[in-house]
């Protein structure tokens, strides 16, 4: 990979009520790389996960994207980067498209429906398109916040175990998106407990904690 | 002579430690100035008789009430601004403290409305004001006590501090024009009649002591907030092992 | 920017339009709120009309309270939250559009229902009038600086006490120049001098409370 390396992370340290977390982590990532971030239950994956979207900050240490501090460039990473995190982010009384839509307009696109009702689809939401989420299942409501990753159109994905909650299949499904999405010059960082199969593509990892 | 130092925990910890002493010595020594003078050496109020003596505590303390609340939102502007976690605990050292002296002044405003206006409580603006005060102090307490990250503790009410800060005047204000509008309250706790030269030296030594005294609690309140966050240090270690 | 605000706006007006229970609660409570006065202090019509427009006026802040505690509350459960702040437009105009959409929703229907209980009250009409403008140029403040409190206070235990705690000191300017403002009518002194001190208080808060709303959330979500 000859690309730079468009998100960097160094010496970044991450506290939490007194207790260190991890510190002196580095790591960077380019167009075409993913990053698996590793680390047992506590000890700082998804606050690493927050600190790389721009959502706490860390306590030493900076992140920068395209070579400027993220707090610099809020606006132009919220277009690039998307974010799934523990919990959805979806809101029960809309349905799956309705979902879709208003992360369009907070993001500032405008919704292609057709796209949008393709990637449900191939999330397997196809019979679910018009009931609100809030009578769908778990694995469900995680795959309505995961096909808004494909309409995001984002460069960058941070996901915050993608594959909780979800069957054989859906893990499957999850694997082939993420896989697709970097092997055509996307990126994407995100932490599982589950094993995660990629193939044609090794990710860099990095631990924290140890 | 590098300030950044002295904002470090470790070197606050024992330099509040041996500074405490002096300000309580000098708090102790001054109020027993003030209250001689108040007392003693005052001439007795030929309209108010000794009723008034309690202005001696009564102004002083509610000096202290708005003072130590602008200092709060100093120190609250510093910690945002530069992220200074000592500033943080300094804010929330002197909350108590704050609250405390506009219950006081509250509580003898009361006392002292009783002889003066036959009435424990007079919706007077600055009566009035004190006590939308004491409302403020206790909601950044409450702010405090409900949340248990101290980082986060810290910023909340530090942001709770300045919006307070920016709203004192305009509560003060509008309480004002309230009052003014609706009875003829002309009566002011703080328009004494004729006040005496020794009756104003009597209040401003009582104000020294309120201050000197402030600054002790302040920083015996700071150093434990210090060594409970700093726990997990060497330093404090040392410290909590000393003193066991 | 425009395009992220009315987005912002139209979002949270949809979700509360799909769920109604939620929203007739806070108007339900106004209505009571001002119907127990009379019943607690007694029917007579001189007196009514003088505690009317402080009684409707406490019964708003109160009501506006009420809606507030959940204006981050369930965006916050849901994680969409988190969303919002990550959205490419600066969280100023986060908070600001939210406080907006609460004002829409929660702050016009007290506009619509108030003169009616100020009939209630025996107001005559011009001080109807006033109530209503004093109505419209206050609740904005109430949802802009309750934003702030709830910022503060998401996701604490026993947030929608403590948020009452932390907002009411600080509406109490908006209370005095609000109902002074129908006072002002009623005696004869005139509501211009109350109207434009509110309209102030206004103006500074849509200047700066937005910000520390979206200081606050960064607080609150870290």
């Amino acid at each position: 990979m000859s690309h730079p390396p468009l998100l960097s992370a160094q010496d970044i340290a991450c506290e939490r009520s007194e207790h260190t977390l991890f510190q002196a982590l580095g790591f960077e990532l380019g167009v075409g790389e993913a990053l698996l971030v590793r680390g047992g239950n506590g000890r700082g994956k998804t606050s690493l996960l927050r600190i790389l979207c721009g959502l706490s900050q860390p306590a030493a240490g900076a992140v920068h994207w395209r070579g400027a501090p993220l707090a610099h460039v809020h606006e132009q990473y919220g277009r690039e980067m998307a974010y799934v995190g523990h919990v959805n982010g979806i809101k029960d009384d809309l349905t799956p498209l309705e979902n879709l839509r208003l992360a369009a307009d907070l993001g500032g696109r405008v919704l292609d429906e057709d796209a949008a009702v393709a990637a449900l689809e191939r999330l397997g939401l196809g019979r679910c398109l018009d009931l609100p989420a809030r009578v769908l299942s778990f694995g469900q409501r995680r795959r309505v916040a995961l096909a808004g990753l494909v309409t995001a159109g984002a460069l960058l994905w941070i996901l915050d175990e993608p594959l909780t909650g979800l069957d054989v299949h859906g893990v499957a499904l999850v694997e082939g998106l993420i896989r697709d999405h970097v092997l055509a010059g996307g990126m994407a960082i995100m932490t599982t407990h589950q094993p995660l199969s990629l193939d044609g593509l090794t990710p860099k990892s990095v631990s924290v904690g140890d | 002579m590098n300030l950044y130092r002295y904002a470090s925990p470790a070197t606050f910890h024992p330099l509040a430690g041996r500074l405490v002493p002096w300000f309580a010595a000098l708090a102790a020594a001054l109020a027993a100035a003030g209250l001689y003078i108040s007392f003693f050496v005052a001439p007795t109020d030929f309209q108010q008789g000794e009723g008034y003596r309690i202005i001696f505590i009564h102004v002083p303390a509610a000096w202290m009430s708005m003072f130590i609340y602008i200092v709060m939102a100093f120190w609250s502007a510093i910690g945002l601004a530069w992220n200074t976690r000592l500033s943080f605990v300094m804010a929330r050292a002197l909350a108590p403290t704050g609250a405390m002296f506009t219950f006081v002044a509250l509580w003898t405003g009361a006392l002292w409305g009783k002889p003066m206006w036959g009435a424990w409580w007079v919706w007077d603006a600055r009566l009035t004001s004190s006590l939308i005060l004491l409302f403020l102090y206790v909601g950044y307490m409450a702010l405090q006590a409900a949340i248990d990250d101290p980082r986060r503790a810290d910023r909340a009410g530090a942001l709770l501090n300045l919006v307070g800060v920016i709203n004192v005047p305009i509560i003060y204000f509008s309480v004002k024009w309230w009052n003014t509008l609706h009875q003829g309250a002309s009566v002011s706790l703080t328009r004494a009649p004729s006040m005496a030269q020794t009756m104003l030296w009597g209040m401003l030594v009582m104000a020294l002591a309120a201050w000197m005294y402030t600054i002790a609690v302040a920083l015996v309140r700071a150093r434990t907030l210090i060594l409970e966050r700093e726990r997990q240090t060497e330093w404090a270690r040392a410290v909590l092992k000393e003193e066991a | 920017m425009l395009r992220f605000l009315i987005a912002v706006i139209r979002r949270d007006i949809l979700l509360a339009a799909r769920r109604r229970g939620d929203w007739l609660t806070a108007q339900f409570f106004f209505i009571m709120v001002t119907s127990l006065f009379p019943l607690g202090i007694g029917p007579e019509p001189a007196m009514l009309r003088t505690i009317g427009p402080g009684v409707v006026w406490v019964a708003a802040l109160l009501a506006c309270l009420l809606s507030l505690g959940r204006l981050y509350a369930d965006d916050h459960r849901d994680g969409s939250l988190e969303q919002l702040l990550l959205a490419p437009y600066s969280n100023a105009l986060l908070a600001l559009g939210k406080a907006i959409a609460h004002w829409i929703i929660n702050g016009i229907p007290l506009l619509l229902i108030a003169p009616v209980l100020g009939i209630q009250f025996g107001l005559p009409a011009d001080a109807l009038a006033v109530l209503v403008l004093s109505l419209a140029i206050g609740t904005p403040v109430l949802s802009l600086l309750g934003g702030i409190g709830a910022a503060l206070t998401l996701g604490l235990r026993g947030g929608g006490v403590l948020i009452t705690l932390l907002i009411l000191p600080l509406y109490v300017p908006v209370l005095i120049f609000g109902a002074g403002a129908v006072d002002g009518t009623l005696s004869g002194t005139g509501a211009e001098a109350h109207l434009s001190l509110l309209g102030a208080v206004l103006v500074m808060a849509l200047l700066v409370a937005p910000w520390i709303s979206a200081l606050a959330l960064r607080v609150s979500v870290e």
